[in-house]
């Protein structure tokens, strides 16, 4: 997968300013950057959510042009999104199985539930994700359950590209190594992935690869194993300095 | 009996049972739990308490004629209720649905005199009445003016319509003989019997299909839903078509049934009731958790009431003053309840 000069804004809020990236077959890339460096934003573009004012995406080496979500995910390609995209009305099954229903009386698309239950039943315990009950409601359950129901979703229908915004937000230790072995396994099998996430010793467990975004650009794009925790710490540290710098000295000015 | 009505229809309880309480009043107790378990409990309650205190008072309230006095009350207050029900659970509300089913008779009556078949009349009278939620949802959804709003402003101009159209006249509506008239409104069971259809039409969209799960989705929580890749708005409009449908239907079955129409009747008047129904029922004003079982009881209990304050010869304009304290009474009851219930999910 192949994003070109990706831009995108909100009214007067220029959220991506051409964004070059890419993403090989089995591969996990990670994107480190500060909150509002348009991360999210990038993940909604490649996931169908959100449409690019300009640049293009491919996939295989094709142009590809997403209306909408599913468009993307015919291309296998699923999403774990940061708010997680549950319903907290809805049971832990009928989230797993949304916009995917098992239906039958064709036209009429009448739910079958049972049909659901079992296979969610399945698939849980595939992945060993452990939810008390499956008719629970999904506000009944801990944050890092509802983490796991999220991915689970993402990765029920074999996703060859599989997009996480901050998997592990919000999740105690046990929960997120829970979570990181789902990645890892499904890594394994294949799937490409683009990882966000805040903690660095999390993306050094699970990339091959980082790109920092910073104001809506791509700056660094360098292989885990060329560099380390301390010289990327170091990289944001100095932007964030030269940024505090910058506005105090508009502040400054403006004083003067 | 109430009770055992509840627990059957209690499929799997979502709460872990709490531990045995020992030497507390268990009836009160399982009660409450029950209450806070199932939205539907309270009415269902309530209703029970309601039918028995009638019967007593007066021996009439079971005999036939009475009861199909009570169900032609109830079939409309019940569709459109169910119909408020589709607008609850995503978190909007349909004024216009009392207007819709006092125009769509109107709409027959004008093509039928212009000598449009009756039969195409009144099929043209539905087409229009969906239109009429067709404009509500696309007002809502594209323009992003609070339905609200966008319904009062279709309730109004309706209203106008008819008044002015009709020439302040009343009329007759045609289709009042025979079979036609029997099976569309004039048979004792017609309304009740079209109602219970219809009602069950929408119980099964909401509840069993996909259509249903992607509203109680787009209710629960609209960005989530869209992120899951489901046609919001879409949805929303089809939600609004399907009340003005339903609506527009019964106010045709209605009109046959009573034979005439009077422009003055006001839409706003027909639509609160089966609000009342729908949220006294159960179902939440805040979108996605909504109960069309809590709701036709509702529908019941509001028909039992003003039939049985009438029987017991009560003033049939006190029917408002209970309306209204039921209001209150349940509303606060339900946000207690719902309180409660979520503290017992903690």
């Amino acid at each position: 997968m192949r994003a070109e000069n990706i831009s995108k804004r909100f009214g007067a809020v220029v959220a991506l300013r051409g964004v070059d990236l890419h993403l090989n077959r089995g591969e996990v890339l990670g994107l480190v950057g500060d909150n509002g460096a348009g991360k999210s934003t990038l993940v909604k573009i490649l996931c169908g959510f959100l449409r690019p004012d300009s640049g293009r995406i491919l996939v295989e080496n094709q142009e590809v042009h997403f209306h909408s979500v599913k468009d993307a995910r015919a291309y296998g390609i699923e999403t774990v999104y940061q708010d997680l995209a549950l319903i907290p009305q809805l049971t832990v099954y009928e989230n797993l199985f949304l916009n995917r229903e098992v239906t039958f009386l064709g036209r009429l698309a009448l739910l079958s539930r049972r049909r659901m239950r079992a296979l969610a039943r399945q698939y849980l315990e595939d992945i060993k994700v452990n939810v008390p009950d499956l008719e629970s409601e999904v506000e009944m359950l801990s944050g890092g359950q509802r983490q796991a129901i999220a991915v689970a979703r993402a990765t029920r229908q074999n996703a060859k590209i599989l997009l996480l915004d901050e998997p592990l937000a919000a999740m105690g230790a046990k929960e997120s190594a829970l979570i990181m072995e789902l990645v890892r396994d499904l890594s394994a099998r294949g799937v490409s992935m683009i990882v966000i996430d805040h903690n660095y010793a999390h993306l050094f467990a699970l990339c091959d690869r980082l790109n920092v975004i910073q104001q809506g650009k791509v700056t660094v794009n360098t292989r885990v194993a060329d560099t380390s925790i301390e010289e990327l710490t170091e990289l944001m540290v100095s932007a964030f300095r030269r940024q505090l710098q910058a506005g105090q000295e508009a502040l400054g000015e403006i004083s003067a | 009996m109430a009770q055992a009505a509840v627990s059957a229809g209690d499929r799997s309880p979502a709460l872990p049972a709490p531990p045995p309480q020992v030497g507390r009043g268990a009836t009160p107790l399982s009660l409450l739990k029950l209450a806070v378990q199932r939205r539907e409990a309270t009415v269902i309650i309530v209703t029970v308490g309601s039918v028995i205190y009638f019967s007593l008072r007066a021996s009439s309230f079971y005999s036939v004629a009475n009861i199909i006095v009570m169900v032609q009350y109830i079939a409309p207050i019940m569709v459109i209720g169910a119909g408020e029900v589709l607008m609850l659970v995503l978190a909007e509300i349909d004024l216009s649905a009392g207007q819709v089913y006092l125009t769509s008779p109107w709409f027959t009556y004008w093509f039928w005199s212009g000598g449009v078949p009756l039969g195409l009349a009144i099929a043209i009278a539905l087409v229009l009445s969906a239109l009429i939620g067709l404009i509500n949802g696309l007002f809502t959804v594209r323009l992003r003016v609070p339905s609200l709003i966008v319904t009062l402003g279709t309730l109004y101009a309706f209203f106008g319509l008819v008044l002015v159209k009709s020439n302040y006249t009343q009329e007759q509506m045609p289709g009042t003989t025979g079979d036609f008239g029997k099976i569309f409104g004039i048979g004792s069971w017609s309304t009740i019997l079209w109602g219970l259809l219809l009602t069950a039409g929408i119980w099964v969209l909401l509840k069993r299909s996909r259509f249903g799960l992607h509203t109680t989705a787009s209710g629960g929580n609209l960005l989530a839903a869209a992120e899951a890749g489901i046609p919001v708005w879409r949805v929303k409009v089809w939600c609004f078509v399907i009340i003005a449908f339903v609506s527009g239907y019964m106010g045709i079955l209605d009109s046959i049934r009573i034979g005439s129409m009077n422009p003055g009747n006001s839409g706003l008047d027909i639509v609160l009731t089966p609000i009342v129904a729908a949220v006294i029922g159960g179902t939440a004003l805040t979108g996605g958790r909504a109960t069309v079982l809590g709701t036709v009881i509702g529908a019941i209990f509001l028909g039992i009431l003003e039939d049985g304050l009438n029987i017991i010869g009560v003033q049939a304009s006190w029917f408002y003053f209970f309306e209204g304290v039921i209001i209150l009474v349940a509303m606060a009851a339900n946000v207690q309840l719902s309180q409660l219930a979520a503290k017992l999910r903690r």
